[in-house]
């Protein structure tokens, strides 16, 4: 057992599967000679050669297809795009192609891909590069969708992803990479599709995912020195969606607060809401409430830009609303 | 599933109303606010609307039938349901009519009352929601599974909603008792009621039973005491004229919502006139909502309820008023046009009266009775006479809530905001 922040469990994942497989490589923008923008690549080059760990150009579209090329042809490609902002240009390559094909060509041919790509809003990185938008990927049938709250998921989750034969977005939230958790020495692999509970209490149920469930957990802290206890869930994986433990959850709680570091309009809280009230109508006490950004393009004078964004208190502040 | 709809509430103690016809038929198929019945109370005609759309499977009740508050009077299912057995009928018992003068009678606002209230659900009612209840999907299932009346819990959640904590913790209280509230209403003994050609007798028509009883109770049990005070008009009816100017008439400023306005500002410089009055305790009423009563084309009076008047943009508490005026004297009154009064003004000016005096609608402390505007001789302030615009003003004030000398000076702040009524546009 050591702790590892995110960046260094992502870094043991990759690193840990590239060895077991040799059909497992990593291509991106700068990932190699420069050692990743995010650094979770670090070594790579020097260890694995050109070969396996292979600099890209500035395209996303070009990285996108050649992955899902190679993937159809049987490797198994972990691509990085720098941030899920420049992904958009791979929007086509990634959900026309990758996550159909194995349905337009009856099963004949697997995309056994996994697109790895850095969310979230950082420090005034404005309107066009701080997104958050998993939900909108995850609105597709065929993909994958996966996005880890703390190192330990991270590590399991990416795992994972790359020994699974489907085509997998897992979005890292950059302010995550650098914090740590503790992460046992033995391998152990998170599977797909399970979310978690990350805290157990009786009055409220949060839900949330990525950096969301940090602020779940801060604001749980808050509440219960109110004697308020809040019970967090983590979705972990947003398609395929798991609501067993929500809806067990929320039957216990009768009310609920979901929260996203993405905007409110058609978004993961949505979905919740949506799928709590339809599976369980007759235990709830209040509406769901969410928390997410505000509905606006980022802005970029700090000030503004944190009274747009989520945060604890703004969580707390929702619970005590449907309390 | 059916749904069941049940006799609405239309507040103010309204405990039942009897069935006038059913405006539709068993097997009919509706769609959500159709009207299904029509339903006199001692108030006013009101219309059932559906809560649902559907087929209608069964409606309970014979025209002419007495139908308790909240008691299921048809169902609606999905086209081909079968109908509800009959035995469900036994949500509705009709009521005897000896029950009728008690059961009115229990919205006295005697301190049992003041026990019955708080055990009921806040005022918020919206005929829209099922059963006219705000409650949350989970206490409704729990209500369901343990047989509790939701009418009966008091919602704590927002809006008043009741939550699953409030049916968790539901204890049933018994009954208020109501008998000796009945005892001061008794129907009166003048003797033999004549008969023969020379007389018409008829029935006394529920609206009038219930002005009898309410304005009997008021008469024994409050003491009342009256101050009278004479105002110059002239700058409030020329403030009118000029905001009136050009203004079609549906938007028209009354000399009654500019005295509600003046009433509603005055009131919250003298918090203890809307206040109620409940035995051991007086309720500080934090909202001032100031009630007009409305006479009805067919005779008899209704108080519509304007909400939060010392609030409201005086064009707005304007436009309100006239909709709910019409409202009433068409009986189709709202539930929410009709609850939540914490004072009363009265307006006989219409009808060139020197003053009057009104009687309380307990349990507010206090009524307002307006008299007609009138060209009168005065002494100017220079010691000449001259021609003077003059109104009287009458509050009526339960002596055991307040005093002279505050009903004076309530009418004397009165009066100063209605002789500098710029502040009511405030």
């Amino acid at each position: 057992m050591k702790n590892l922040s995110m960046r260094d469990a992502l870094r043991a994942a990759l690193h840990e599967e590239m060895v077991r497989d040799e059909r497992v490589f990593i291509m991106g923008e700068e990932i190699g000679k420069w050692q990743g923008t995010h650094r979770v690549t670090r070594g790579f080059y020097e260890e694995f050669g050109a070969e396996r760990v292979r600099d890209t150009p500035i395209s996303e579209m070009a990285i996108a297809g050649v992955a899902t090329g190679a993937a159809m042809a049987g490797l198994r490609p972990v691509a990085e795009m720098m941030t899920i902002n420049f992904a958009f240009l791979a929007f086509d390559a990634i959900i026309n192609h990758a996550a159909k094909i194995h349905y337009m060509f009856n099963g004949q041919i697997t995309v056994p891909l996994v697109v790895r790509a850095a969310t979230g809003w950082g420090n005034q990185a404005t309107a066009t590069h701080s997104h958050t938008p998993e939900p909108i990927w995850a609105h597709f049938p065929g993909l994958i969708v996966g996005c880890p709250s703390n190192a330990y998921d991270a590590k399991g989750m990416l795992k994972a992803a790359i020994r699974d034969d489907n085509p997998i977005l897992f979005t890292e939230v950059i302010a995550l990479y650098p914090k740590p958790s503790p992460i046992p020495d033995e391998e152990y692999l998170i599977p797909i599709g399970e979310s978690a509970i990350k805290r157990e209490g009786d009055d409220v149920t949060i839900v949330s995912y990525g950096r969301g469930v940090e602020w779940a957990l801060e604001a749980a802290e808050t509440l219960a020195k109110e004697d308020i206890q809040a019970e967090v869930v983590d979705i972990r994986w947003l398609r395929p969606l798991d609501m067993s433990k929500t809806l067990e959850s929320f039957k216990k709680t009768n009310r609920c607060v979901v929260v996203e570091e993405s905007l409110p309009h058609y978004s993961f809280g949505s979905e919740i809401a949506a799928q709590l009230q339809e599976a369980a109508f007759d235990y709830m006490d209040a509406p769901v409430k969410r928390v997410s950004a505000l509905d606006v393009p980022l802005p970029y004078a700090r000030e503004i830009e944190l009274m747009a964004l989520p945060n604890a208190a703004k969580v707390v502040q929702a619970v005590k609303e449907v309390l | 599933m059916a749904q069941a709809i049940v006799m609405p509430d239309l507040g103010s103690g309204m405990e039942e109303g009897t069935l006038l016809n059913w405006t539709k038929q068993i097997g009919d198929a509706i769609i959500e606010g159709d009207v299904i019945a029509e339903i006199e109370t001692d108030k006013t005609t009101v219309e059932v609307p559906s809560p649902v759309s559907g087929t209608i499977s069964q409606l309970i009740g014979d025209v002419g039938a007495t139908l308790k508050v909240g008691a299921t009077i048809g169902y609606v299912g999905e086209a081909g349901e079968a109908a509800k057995p009959a035995a469900e009928k036994s949500d509705a018992p009709p009521v005897p009519k000896a029950e009728a003068a008690p059961a009115a009678a229990a919205s006295n606002g005697t301190g049992k009352q003041a026990a019955a209230q708080e055990s009921a659900p806040p005022a918020e009612d919206d005929g829209s929601l099922p059963d006219g209840l705000r409650a949350s999907p989970v206490a409704r299932k729990i209500a369901q599974t343990k047989g509790i009346d939701l009418k009966q819990v008091k919602g704590s959640g927002p809006g008043g909603r009741i939550t699953k904590a409030d049916v968790e913790s539901y204890t049933p209280s018994a009954p208020a008792a109501v008998a000796s509230v009945s005892a001061g209403i008794a129907a009166p003994n003048y003797g033999t009621i004549p008969s023969g050609a020379d007389v018409e007798v008829i029935d006394t028509p529920k609206i009038r039973t219930r002005i009898a009883n309410r304005m009997v109770e008021s008469k024994q049990q409050v003491p009342h005491f009256y101050v009278t005070a004479d105002v110059d008009v002239e700058a409030m009816l020329n403030l009118r004229k000029q905001l009136n100017e050009g203004l079609p008439d549906e938007r028209k400023i009354t000399v009654n919502d500019m005295i509600l306005k003046a009433t509603a500002l005055a009131l919250k410089q003298y918090p203890n006139m809307n206040s109620h009055y409940y035995g051991d305790k007086i309720v500080r009423q934090k909202r001032i909502n100031v009630a007009i009563a409305v006479a009805l084309p067919n005779g008899g009076l209704m108080n519509v309820v304007s909400k939060d008047t010392d609030k409201v943009a005086l064009g707005t508490l304007a436009q309100t008023n006239k909709e709910m005026i019409a409202r009433a004297r068409d009986g189709k009154v709202k539930p929410d046009d009709i609850q939540g009064a914490t004072f009363t003004v009265s307006n006989l000016g219409a009808y060139d009266v020197d003053h009057f005096l009104a009687i309380i609608n307990p349990p507010e402390a206090g009524i307002l009775a307006v008299a007609s505007a009138m060209k009168v001789p005065v002494v100017k302030p220079d010691g000449t006479l001259g021609i003077g615009n003059r109104m009287k003003l009458t509050v009526s004030v339960d002596h055991r809530v307040s005093d002279g000398a505050e009903g004076a000076q309530f009418l004397q702040t009165l009066k100063k905001i209605l002789e500098t009524p710029m502040q009511i546009l405030i």
